[in-house]
């Protein structure tokens, strides 16, 4: 075992990449819960959302597209969700499952034909003066334009939440919404959009995984990162910012232990594969502590009766 | 005076039954008009039309002489109508000033705003923080906030839905000045409410609903009480008759309770003492949020205290359960019909079993038996008149009334030593209050001691031999009811101790 | 327009006519989805509902549908408890691994020795592999207030790993020549599990099944512990009320649908799959999610439900033979699930048009 093998620096790069697939999702899936959805299905979309983004990128040879269309279809299948759980008044649990269970199921019929290809590359943010400041240059600024959409996307949805009018309507949704509906506020109509955005966010996320990170498709190849998403949306406490600090955490123990079975570190290797899991777990145990910060109307269906 | 809201012809059907039918009638510019009627009457569809939640079959409304029809709270807004909620539309995570913003169009900047905030809440003698976070606030301040909100859009007309049921006689008080100085500055009010002393102290006018129709106008200062109760109710009202009072032992004995609530804006229990004898009714009153739902969770065992803290027959039960209690004889019944004392989407039969299961041995080795749920529900049914086709529908399709007489009927029937209700005749009709009283008292007549607990002071002083009042977690020395003068009772609500001692500047230690 | 009614109490017609709808809904979506990868939707829908029972092969896949319904039965059954109280644990997946793992280890452990009673512990072995996994999220959820869904679906990623190092190490075939995976214990009479009767694909695990369906009917319908989990389900307040202590009702609830999912795993093991392997897991722990929902949570509709989805797996199979992707049955078996939600606003609510007449009806 040779623990001097890792470079600390491309750890760090490596774990903002394998970090930002769940960053994406998790961002989307926060905004849906302050409205007081809660959408089981992030794993679903995600995984839709990499093989759509792969195919159209493979396709037409530009991974913008392919993005574009990761979003599309992910927000296609929240849509499905939106209109069974507030149109139709479906239990948001049992949707949010099927949405999964469908969006696996999908994925794999829409992949059918795409693996084992390559997709084009993506650009980076290769600007050389940045590039070369020592430490962080390497480590933070020479990743592709997606890691920094990502941040970027975090802080809108910050000052968003936090700042403007509509983020405190969407706030108040998710706090009460018997009382937002009697002040005048269309509460199914928010929700939908949010809904709506926190798809477009795990398709967003899904085709990171297959067009970036992984570089290549394959079957069922979220492997959970769509609910330790929802795991890091109860960790982050309902804040924006907490969800970088949270997916950088949990890319970080990837990436680790990913290089501790490289490097042949005489832990058993089922340890250090299983750790991600194993840390979300301790990571809800150690917030399910004490006062709740969720929105107090979350999961439950709204009907708006006379 | 001129004319501000007129509304002519308003009709509303639900399936299966009209809540408005074809109502007129006329409100002027700086008017107190109280609107007048039973639960299910059809006051809240009336107003929820004037606010533009709910859109009119047919009729016509004119504000100012134009033709008014809201289509959403926005543009009743706009219009100058303005709308305080029984239950508050308030967001308990947010502060003051963001549910403030949240009801208006047009808010101002945040720093604007909050200034605008002191200088009306000043003004109106209704002191509020704009940064305060509203789930830390008490009821009446949640009021306040409520009405601010309405103040700072300078409305032509104010709802106000039944605003003082939770309000200390003090806060009323005060609430009534506001309301005075609005309508000599010439805001219209409409002051929905079934109080009727309080609609003749403060309304102009008066117009009263039963059945989704106008039955009745008056002039309520020039109107006694029971006339005006006659008019809402439409029958003449039976009052529950009190026989002699033979206070036996002591059944239930609460010592030095003291309890931490389990909810984080909850309150906690303060040493409370009392005792209640067999055969008599013990009133507990006080604004809603003081202890209330603590002191019953407390009784009925879901909250387990110390043991001696609770004795019933001299037994200590502070520790056990629910179903030990029900054993020896402690029965309750919470204030959430649905949902607490009844699960909503079961049926009579299996709410039944609910809490009747100990008593009437309505299992047998954890086998139920569901032929002698189906009797007991039955029985409740057919002894209590409550109104369904058959025991096996959900209690979610009952009326409020008949299912606060099936609740209350299903602890009366299993024979309790000790009954603990709160609220019991909360929002329900009046023929179905005057039975629960009347089967609450006839309870205690036969033996049982009886605590009702209860903000309807009314109610309290009608049915209840000795009353107490519960104040911040803590309970006045009980009082011989009929030494009472509703005066006495406002000063024991403020915080004034029956023994004298003054706890107003105690802390409240639940913030 | 159309507005929803809320009805008084659920409909009992529309809870037992929704699934059929839903069934007839997906196999005419499911229809476009094979139009629309290049397949004739009618052969498609008939491979996959008709030929397996009355096809050229019938009488091979007939015995094929119990196989395969006993498992999706067995786990779903556990699940439904939890679900009306509540509780969701969609870990099944983990939980049948780890029956399968525990079972076979106790067996395995015991090779070669003949004897009868290896397969009573193998079967106690699995129900309390699957009880431990699932008592994890129960604790969690009871002592820090942890969200079961996450915690119990995480699981389920860590038995997958456990299970891949168990037929890499621990249980490895001594005499695999170097190949992943355990001795065949379907092979070794103390320890399998054969059909009882040849060719009809009943074996131990389908029996199982069946005495299940009777449990939890009584248990659900006649006992008092099935009402306190209804009760808890429907209202949490009014069952603490009624003296339940929630506490329990999480555990038992999780503790049972987690030893009913372990029993699915060794029976598995011990039968059809033979022995622990790295892909054992085969997704039947999250299938039974549809056919408990599809089942109504009802005992007997999920008797129906697994014999349905049972179904969709073998004509999966049949279909996929002639070019059909395998990935299609688990796309259409979420479809089920979508429409069975749609169509549940039926059982709940009236559609009416926006201005109806009044209707006759006791006053809200």
């Amino acid at each position: 075992m040779d623990l001097s093998a890792i470079n600390p620096l491309a750890l760090i790069a490596s774990l903002i990449v394998a970090s930002t697939p769940i960053l994406l999702a998790a961002i989307g899936e926060l905004v849906v819960e302050k409205t007081g959805v809660l959408n089981l299905g992030v794993e679903g979309m995600m995984i839709v959302g990499a093989i759509a983004g792969f195919a159209v990128s493979v396709n037409t040879g530009n991974p913008w597209l392919g993005f574009l269309a990761a979003m599309f279809a992910g927000a296609m299948l929240a849509l499905v969700f939106a209109i069974l759980t507030q149109y139709f008044l479906a239990n948001q649990v049992a949707t949010g499952l099927a949405l999964t269970l469908f969006g696996l199921g999908l994925s794999a019929l829409m992949g059918i034909n795409y693996v084992g290809k390559k997709p084009p590359s993506f650009p980076k943010l290769d600007v050389q003066f940045l590039t070369d400041i020592p430490i962080i240059g390497q480590a933070f600024l020479n990743h592709d334009y997606m890691v920094y959409i990502s941040i970027l996307l975090v802080a809108a949805v910050w000052y968003f939440l936090k700042f403007t009018r509509t983020g405190l309507v969407l706030r108040a949704v998710g706090e009460n919404h018997d009382a937002a509906h009697a002040i005048g506020y269309n509460v199914t109509f928010i929700r939908v959009l949010a809904i709506l955005f926190g798809g477009a966010c795990a398709g967003l996320g899904g085709a990171y995984l297959s067009l970036i990170s992984v570089s290549s498709w394959t079957e069922g190849m979220t492997a959970g990162a769509g609910w330790i998403a929802l795991a890091l949306v109860v960790f982050a406490s309902w804040k924006p910012w907490w969800i970088i600090i949270g997916a950088y955490l949990f890319g970080g123990v990837t990436v680790l232990q990913l290089n501790l079975q490289a490097v042949g570190v005489t832990i058993p290797a089922v340890y250090l594969s299983s750790a991600p899991y194993v840390v979300t777990i301790l990571v809800l145990v150690i917030m399910s502590g004490g006062r709740s910060s969720a929105p107090a109307s979350l999961g439950r269906v709204f009907h708006a009766s006379h | 005076m001129s004319e501000l809201l007129k509304i002519d012809g308003l009709t509303k059907a639900y399936p299966g039954v009209v809540a408005n039918d074809d109502v007129s009638f006329e409100i002027a510019e700086g008017e107190v008009h109280a609107l007048l009627g039973e639960n299910g009457a059809g006051k809240s569809t009336l107003v929820k039309m004037i606010y533009g939640l709910v859109k009119p079959d047919s009729g016509q409304m004119t504000l100012g002489g134009a033709p008014y029809h809201p289509a959403e709270p926005k543009a009743a807004r706009a219009s100058g109508v303005a709308m305080v909620f029984q239950h508050f539309s308030l967001f308990d995570a947010l502060t003051v000033a963001e549910n403030i913003t949240l009801g208006m169009e047009n808010a101002p900047h945040r720093r604007e705003l909050s200034e605008r905030i002191r200088e009306v809440s000043n003004a109106y003698k209704l002191p509020l923080d704009p940064n305060r976070i509203i789930g830390d606030l008490s009821v009446g301040e949640r009021q306040r906030v409520e009405i601010i909100r309405c103040l700072l859009q300078n409305p032509k007309l104010l709802i106000m839905d039944e605003p003082t049921s939770v309000l200390t006689p003090q806060e009323v008080e005060v609430l009534f000045e506001t309301l005075h100085t609005l309508s000599d500055e010439g805001t219209a009010i409409l002051y929905i409410s079934h109080k009727l002393e309080e609609i003749k102290t403060l309304c102009d006018h008066a117009t009263i609903l039963r059945h989704g129709q106008v039955v009745g106008e008056c002039v309520p200062k020039e109107q006694t009480a029971r006339k005006m109760a006659e008019m809402m109710v439409g029958a003449s009202l039976h009052t529950p008759v009190k026989k002699n009072l033979h206070p036996g032992e002591v059944i239930l004995n609460v010592q030095g309770l003291s309890l931490a609530s389990k909810n984080p804006f909850g309150t906690t229990l303060k040493d409370i003492n009392v005792t209640v004898r067999a055969g008599e009714v013990l009133g507990i009153g006080g604004v809603a949020g003081n202890g209330q739902d603590e002191l019953l969770l407390a009784l009925s065992g879901e909250t387990a205290s110390p043991r001696q803290m609770v004795q019933v027959n001299g037994v200590d039960v502070g520790d056990l359960n629910p179903n030990e209690r029900r054993e020896l004889g402690l029965l309750t019944a919470p204030e959430e019909r649905l949902g607490h004392a009844a699960a909503p989407d079961m049926t009579l039969t299996e709410n039944a079993m609910l809490t009747g299961n100990i008593r009437q041995r309505l299992s047998s080795n954890g086998f139920l038996r569901w032929n002698a749920a189906r009797g007991f529900a039955k029985a409740i049914i057919e002894q209590f008149d409550v109104r369904t086709p058959s025991s096996e529908n959900t209690a979610r399709s009952l009326s409020g009334g008949n299912l606060q007489k099936f609740v209350i009927g299903r602890e009366v029937l299993q024979d309790p030593t000790v009954l603990v209700v709160n609220q019991p005749t909360w929002g329900v009709d009046a023929a179905a209050a005057a039975d629960i009283r009347q089967a609450l008292m006839d309870l205690a007549e036969g033996g049982a001691a009886v605590v009702i607990i209860s903000q309807d002071l009314d109610e309290l002083r009608e049915v209840s031999d000795r009353l107490a009042i519960l104040n911040e977690g803590q309970l006045t020395k009980p009082a011989e009811t009929a030494d009472l003068s509703m005066d006495d009772i406002g000063l024991m609500m403020g915080g004034h101790m029956g023994d004298g001692s003054d706890n107003t500047t105690q802390e409240a230690a639940h913030v | 327009m159309f507005r929803l009614e809320a009805r008084p109490q659920p409909s009992k017609l529309w809870i037992g006519i929704s699934p059929i709808l839903a069934v007839l809904a997906t196999m005419v979506a499911g229809g476009f989805l094979f139009a629309a990868l290049g397949k004739d939707p009618f052969i498609s829908i008939r491979m996959i509902f008709w030929d397996p029972l009355f096809g050229e092969f019938a009488s091979y896949y007939r015995g094929q549908l119990l196989t395969k319904a006993g498992p999706l039965i067995l786990i779903a059954l556990g699940l439904s408890i939890g679900f009306r109280a509540g509780i969701w644990n969609i870990g099944a997946e983990g939980q049948y691994i780890m029956g399968a793992l525990c079972g076979a280890a106790i067996g395995l452990a015991m090779y070669p020795l003949d004897a009868w009673y290896i397969f009573p512990l193998m079967v106690l072995g699995g129900a309390l592999g699957g009880w431990a996994w699932a008592m994890i999220p129960a604790i969690l959820r009871n002592r820090f207030g942890t969200n079961e869904i996450l915690v119990s679906l995480m699981l389920v990623y860590v038995a997958e790993k456990i299970l891949a190092a168990a037929a890499l190490g621990l249980l490895k075939n001594p005499e695999g020549r170097g190949f992943p995976g355990s001795r065949n214990l379907a092979n070794w009479a103390s320890s399998a599990n054969p059909d009882l009767i040849a060719g009809t694909g009943m074996h131990w695990g389908v029996v199982a099944a069946f005495i299940a369906v009777i449990g939890s009917y009584v248990l659900m319908q006649r006992h008092l512990i099935g009402f306190q989990i209804n009760l808890t389900g429907q209202s949490p307040r009014a069952a603490m009320f009624a003296g339940v202590v929630p506490a329990k009702v999480v555990a038992f609830t999780l503790g049972l649908s987690g030893a009913l999912a372990g029993l699915a795993g060794l029976f598995e093991v011990t039968g059809p799959a033979g022995q622990i392997s790295i892909d054992f897991g085969s997704g039947y722990g999250f299938t039974a999610i549809i056919v408990a929902f599809l089942g109504r949570l009802n005992p007997f509709g999920i008797l129906l439900a697994g014999l349905l989805l049972a179904l969709t797996y073998i004509g999966g199979n049949v279909a996929e033979q002639e070019g059909l992707p395998a990935a299609a049955i688990q796309a259409f078996q979420g479809m089920l699930l979508f429409f069975l939600l749609a169509f549940d606003l039926l059982s709940n609510f009236r559609i009416r048009l926006a201005h109806s007449s009044v209707s006759k009806k006791e006053a809200v």
